[in-house]
């Protein structure tokens, strides 16, 4: 019997982390309300004493709570990083979630006795990375980029003591998590730097003669004709024109759902799913756990005659970006 | 201070890439990256042929080192790695953390620009392991720099990408391959008939993005000739110029005058015209978004507002 598949969910806010943990989830992440975390938004995420309440709701349930310390400290803000890995510490969260080595360094050497898991943003996307922060760090799971096949998760698997953690629904990050610079060559502000995807204050809606345009940092990303449905606008899900055509250049606005594949990923010995989405509302946040909870452990009692229910994915559809799902670079013909 | 060509990060024809690095034999730069760290199906060059290369280089004056693929997926390629790791003679730049766990406390190796190393804890490890150099990652500002100098880890040298179109981000999906409609299994190498990549407009044609088989690029080129006097002020000790596929010879010509202070920055600037590929672009360098091009005076006066 493999061991259970821990649901993992998003809480931005802490009616968000109460939606997780009411309906299912075995653990929620979070983020302190700074740029230390990569959904650093207005408004989102935890002060102390949120913070407080939040671990002490989860914990009376039986739930695990993470902290998110997923951005890159630059010199001039070390000792706010390294602030909130001891304010982490002293929280008592089961885990943080970091992505940059020398913040790994401080906390592993400061704090021992806490778990560490690796990030997304960390980018790791072999076992020889992954076993590197094992070896340095004793990373205890490692959060895989949405970049490999289901054969290569596979592979990672069989080469790394690590726990593996991977994207089960929510945003796709098209591009390797960590590496990505679109939004600060456009706006000055990246997830790496500042902990933000196209930051809100550089986004610029304008209703024009030929439609609704919007902008990043000045750049013309979309232009949307009446009545056509816009999402929230980030530089890899806009439309280009590349030779003369005009279209989604690089993705479509659409979501990961690893829905048909949660069988083989409870027989591949997966650790753990997670759901995208701290800057998503408490709504989203208890629709999308309870199909993940039900779907999965239907996966886990009976994987061989497991098939999603038409409820689950209409119900996971709709609060799909783009209202469409794919299985990403899980699925080879996506790439 | 050193000038480097970096790795060359399009897919041009065998004879196209020998003819080049034939011609960087006589180029005034130091260092020279050689490899392959885009995407592993680019097989027109092959590791001996990189080797050929460096041996020509090495016999020229050149430190050569190889350059590692930065997105690693597929196990073939962590042993192309392992075969460039293993090369008995040249240093490598890793450009994942895969590649600096095969090098540490094997040979030494340049951390490279896809390492995210962005504050002075994460270089000391970098150097614990080995690590001789490092690149800093594109989209930091010259004042983290100052900062990051100000406490570096003893005998690890700055490298700082000066000249090119910026690589972005990278992607299992291969964009150019999808312009095409071709999967990626059958990309029939597309990219190669970009040799400075395939740009992406704005839909009011603007160029925004240059796209690179699974990497994308910026569509301006970085020029930070006009900073020189401040990379020297910050101890850089090398300026990394990525090859493009022409007036390669003119940037680094330009690059060298402005060292050695035949030309000031603002000629150097004035003789970089028509050179760039795209527009020019320095916003990262002054802390703003990067695809900015900032002119002396409002470098001045952005250099007025942060105090320093």
């Amino acid at each position: 019997m493999a061991k259970k598949v821990e649901l993992v969910c998003p809480a931005g806010s802490l009616p968000a982390l109460r939606a997780a943990v009411d309906n299912g989830a075995d653990a929620v992440y979070m983020g302190f309300r700074d740029g230390t975390n990569a959904r650093n938004f207005p408004g989102l995420n935890f002060d102390e004493r949120a913070a407080r309440d939040g671990i002490r709701y989860a914990r009376e349930r039986g739930r695990k709570v993470l902290l998110a310390l997923n951005t890159y400290p630059q010199p001039q803000g070390w000792k706010t990083w390294t602030g909130a890995v001891d304010k982490a510490a002293e929280l008592g969260v089961d885990a943080l979630i970091l992505a940059d080595i020398g913040l790994m360094r401080y906390a592993a050497k400061t704090h021992p006795q806490l778990r560490l898991h690796l990030s997304v943003q960390g980018s790791a996307t072999s076992h020889e990375a992954i076993n590197l922060y094992r070896e340095q760090f004793n990373i205890q799971r490692v959060v895989l980029p949405r970049v490999l096949s289901l054969p290569q998760v596979q592979r990672v698997m069989d080469n790394t003591e690590a726990e593996i953690e991977v994207f089960a629904f929510g945003s796709l990050c098209v591009m390797v998590e960590g590496r990505c610079y679109l939004s600060s060559y456009a706006t000055g502000e990246s997830p790496n730097t500042c902990g933000a995807c196209s930051p809100a204050k550089a986004v610029e809606w304008r209703e024009t003669a030929k439609g609704r345009e919007v902008r990043l940092g000045g750049v013309l990303i979309d232009l949307y004709k009446p009545g056509e449905a816009a999402g929230y606008p980030v530089l890899c899900k806009g439309r280009y024109e590349v030779n003369g055509e005009v279209n989604y250049a690089i993705e479509e606005p659409t979501s990961l759902s690893v829905l048909d594949i949660l069988p083989e990923l409870v027989r591949m010995g997966i650790s753990a799913i997670k759901v995208e989405g701290r800057q998503r509302s408490p709504a989203y946040v208890a629709q999308v756990t309870k199909v993940l909870r039900e779907a999965l452990d239907a996966a886990e009692r009976s994987p061989e005659t497991f098939s999603p229910r038409s409820d689950w994915v209409a119900a996971l559809d709709k609060v799909a970006e783009g209202s469409t799902h794919t299985l990403g670079a899980l699925d080879r013909a996506w790439q | 201070m050193k000038l480097a060509l970096g790795p060359l990060l399009y897919f041009w024809s065998r004879d196209d890439v020998l003819a080049f690095y034939r011609q960087a034999c006589d180029w005034p730069v130091d260092v020279v990256y050689l490899g392959e760290a885009v995407c592993s199906k680019r097989r027109g060059v092959r590791l001996e042929d990189w080797l050929a290369i460096a041996e020509e280089l090495s016999a020229a004056g050149k430190e050569v080192v190889l350059s590692t693929l930065a997105l690693i997926e597929a196990e073939s390629e962590l042993l192309t790695l392992r075969r460039i790791v293993d090369n008995g003679r040249y240093a490598v730049e890793a450009n994942d953390m895969g590649a600096v766990r095969l090098a540490a406390g094997k040979l030494p190796f340049v951390a490279g620009p896809h390492l995210n190393a962005y504050n002075c804890e994460t270089l000391g490890l970098f150097r614990d392991l080995g690590a001789q150099r490092w690149v800093m990652p594109v989209e930091l500002s010259r004042d983290t720099l100052a900062a990051i100098q100000a406490c570096r880890p003893a005998g690890l040298e700055t490298e700082v990408f000066a000249f090119g179109r910026m690589p972005l981000a990278f992607s299992a999906r291969c964009f150019t391959a999808r312009h095409y409609n071709l999967p990626k299994d059958d990309c029939q190498l597309r990219c190669g008939d970009f040799s400075d990549g395939l740009v992406l407009n704005s839909q009011e044609g603007e160029q925004f993005l240059a796209m690179n088989g699974i990497q994308t690029q910026s569509a301006a080129t970085c020029n930070l000739i006009g900073a020189v006097p401040e990379l020297k002020e910050l101890n850089v000790e090398v300026l990394r110029l990525s090859p493009q596929s022409r007036h390669m010879d003119k940037v680094v010509a330009a690059f060298r005058t402005v060292i050695d202070g035949t030309l000031t920055p603002q000629q150097g600037v004035e003789a970089m015209a028509g050179l760039t590929r795209g527009e020019p672009c320095n916003g990262y360098w002054y802390g703003s978004a990067g695809l900015a091009w900032l002119e002396q005076d409002e470098v001045r006066a952005a250099r007025a507002q942060s105090g320093g």
